[in-house]
């Protein structure tokens, strides 16, 4: 793709403002439509448009495979790491209430926790999925037999 | 709508094991004063703890990538299970139900966990078979994936487990199709890895994929219409408010898209076309935790669904045992079984006599009556102990000759002669010879039909046991009378595939032996399922 100029020049562009929309829908999940699901798949989104203008290789250097791979266990250990939490508290797994000094605040630091781990694990499936699609496209020598 | 006293009493009955301990936790964060005791936090918590250990302990397996550790943690995530699933049943076995508040949020609002004798049954069977099939993957699993994908293959194996146990303890009916969705999607990913040994496994995982989903999405469109009716998902809540809308034509596509989405995970004939070549082709180990738990996981969803749920009453308006569960179940049995017997490859025939032995957990259901169902429940148990133990075997045979094909099994019996008795012991219980936890389940089914005094009945069952003699017959014949190829060395499978294998095989003569125990179990089941009360005397 590197003759194709705008479509560099765009994606280069476009790549900031989708990594900080992604966010926003992260952090605003709480108080409108969105949430940790929606979130992850925007940030994939992004990593999936540069490895379609720049090529898989530069994507991988940004992004490792197996690093990626890793953090689908990080996000989910962090939900399940809040509502283990929350039983050493002594209160009933994922009770927020007492994750902080009064039960509002605790439920608001919950939740964050939660979906940050959601949109953590949704992010990188998504780019793991992405990477095997696409490390599989790239062999058509290797006995490609289906 | 929900009056505040049942509320009030649903949060009361979740935290009788938290009263007992004397702990503040029932109450919310701010009256609580000093961090419990270790001890208390899992006394309090163990329907959580439950499901919570495997679904922990999945990601790190990921995330530490480590052969041996894997194995390891996955050993630890199922045998901590069955501790806890051997409280919980101890706990329901007087007939008394806990109930689970996750995040404290009370039900019905909230999600509950809910254990009765039932389910509890279900967990145990779940949580035992898990934990043979973890000791048993290391030496199989050695032998039929290649070594990075272990990591991954004992976190879907646990994440599998886990949504299982899921399944079985949810009280909330969205839940169940959450945890449902978290076992079926695991479950195609084992099947596939199947595809090292023989390319068909991603044919046959992509099969169970579709007719798999296509189950699901039934059973969530069905749970929608009743959703929109009720305006609530907790099963207990929804089976206050259903009764009102008997006639309801809404209500009956919800019951008829609920019931027909579990009956294809269930592989109730003729929705059972995703099951043969499934288990033919994914990893032994796999085929044995799943022939022994998937089928019955969803056997009990659609009980509480059709017992719990909607009410029997509601079944019996709707015609579902006598002609839907009890022709479908006969129809079920007689070819399962007819089928079973032209096969060629060992794993299929015990695959197809998978159908048949659906057909008779469908038959109890239909007999409509206490000795029936009870027939059921105990039949879930004893053919998850035969299943188990008969793919287990199968699986040491694959090991050491490399396939189960009827010709590969010549004289396996004479090479391996423990691994064959082994499957000898699970074959005879399958049959239903005395002694074997077999003979139990096809007693109390013949009772139940000697009540209804349907004769024809016991024909059937008769015959088709006479037919699973045949079929097991037709292994046993290769294995034992015929000479062994030239050239294999006489040898045992090593001794973490032997040990489980075992541990089944006794299992199935011990609790034919001493059934009181189960049937107590599966009585007591049946009792709260059709709402009688007491427990089983």
């Amino acid at each position: 793709m590197n003759h194709h100029l705008i479509l560099r020049v765009i994606t280069k562009i476009l790549i900031p403002p989708i990594l900080l929309f992604a966010l926003y829908v992260q952090f605003h999940g709480d108080y409108g439509p969105g949430g940790g699901f929606q979130a992850g798949v925007i940030f994939a989104a992004a990593f999936v448009l540069y490895a379609l203008i720049f090529g898989l290789d530069a994507a991988n250097d940004v992004a490792p495979p197996h690093i990626v791979r890793g953090f689908t266990a990080v996000g989910w250990l962090l939900y399940i790491g809040v509502g283990v939490w929350s039983l050493f508290l002594g209160a009933p797994f994922l009770d927020y209430s007492v994750l902080a000094h009064d039960p509002i605040h605790g439920q608001h630091y919950g939740i964050l926790l939660v979906e940050g781990g959601v949109g953590i694990t949704v992010a990188s499936t998504m780019i793991t999925i992405f990477n095997y699609f696409a490390e599989h496209g790239r062999l058509p020598k290797e006995g490609d037999d289906d | 709508m929900a009056s505040p006293e049942i509320i009030l009493a649903a949060a009361e009955a979740g935290h009788i094991v938290t009263a007992a301990a004397g702990t503040h936790v029932g109450t919310h964060g701010a009256t609580h004063h000093e961090a419990p005791g270790l001890l208390d936090i899992i006394r309090n918590n163990l329907p959580a703890l439950q499901v919570l250990v495997p679904l922990t302990l999945a990601p790190l397996i990921t995330l530490l990538n480590n052969r041996n550790l894997s194995w390891l943690l996955a050993m630890v995530g199922t045998s901590v299970s069955l501790l806890i699933a051997v409280v919980l049943t101890t706990q329901v076995l007087d007939g008394s139900v806990i109930s689970y508040a996750l995040g404290n949020w009370a039900p019905p609002l909230g999600i509950e966990l809910r254990v009765d004798a039932a389910n509890a049954l279900v967990l145990l069977i779940v949580a035992a078979i898990g934990t043979c099939a973890a000791i048993y993957a290391r030496p199989s699993v050695d032998k039929e994936l290649g070594m990075t994908e272990q990591p991954l293959f004992y976190t879907a194996f646990l994440l599998c487990f886990s949504g299982l146990l899921g399944v079985t303890i949810t009280g909330d009916a969205f839940n169940l199709f959450v945890f449902l969705e978290i076992s079926s999607l695991s479950t195609y990913a084992l099947v596939a890895m199947g595809a090292k040994q023989d390319r068909r496994a991603l044919n046959a995982a992509y099969n169970y994929l579709i007719l798999g989903t296509v189950g699901a999405t039934f059973y969530v469109i069905g749970l929608g219409l009743a959703y929109m009716m009720t305006g609530t998902l907790n099963m207990a809540d929804l089976a206050q408010r259903l009764p009102d809308l008997m006639g309801s034509g809404t209500l009956w596509v919800a019951f008829g898209f609920i019931t027909i989405g579990l009956a294809t995970k269930l592989a109730m004939f003729p929705l059972h076309f995703w099951l043969p070549n499934a288990y033919t082709y994914a990893p032994s180990v796999v085929t044995g935790f799943l022939a022994a738990t998937a089928t019955k996981v969803a056997v009990y969803a659609l009980i509480r669904f059709i017992f719990t749920v909607f009410g029997a009453d509601f079944a019996v308006e709707a015609q579902l045992f006598g002609k839907v569960l009890l022709p479908l179940g006969l129809i079920g049995i007689i070819a399962g079984s007819l089928v079973a017997i032209w096969q060629v490859n060992a794993k299929r025939i015990l695959a197809f006599s998978s159908v048949a032995q659906i057909g008779y957990m469908l038959v109890g259901l239909g007999l409509m009556s206490l000795t029936g169902l009870t027939a059921t429940m105990l039949h879930m148990f004893n053919h998850a102990l035969m299943k188990g133990a008969l793919f287990f075997a199968l699986g040491a045979v694959m090991w050491k000759l490399g396939g189960v094909t009827l010709d590969k099994m010549r004289g396996a019996g004479k090479l391996m002669p423990w691994t064959m008795a082994a499957f000898v012991g699970g074959g005879l219980s399958l049959v239903g010879v005395p002694t074997t936890v077999g003979f139990i389940s096809k007693w109390y089914l013949l009772n139940a039909a000697f009540e209804r005094e349907w004769y024809w009945l016991i024909a059937i069952l008769l015959i088709t046991s006479l037919m699973a003699a045949v079929y097991m017959w037709r292994v046993f014949e290769v294995a034992y009378l015929r000479p062994a190829p030239e050239g294999v060395q006489k040898g045992e499978a090593p001794l973490l595939l032997l040990i489980p294998t075992w541990a089944l095989v006794l299992a199935n003569f011990w609790f034919g032996l001493n059934a009181t125990t189960t049937v107590n179990l599966a009585e007591t089941a049946a009792r709260g399922l059709l709402g009688l009360t007491g427990g089983a005397n």
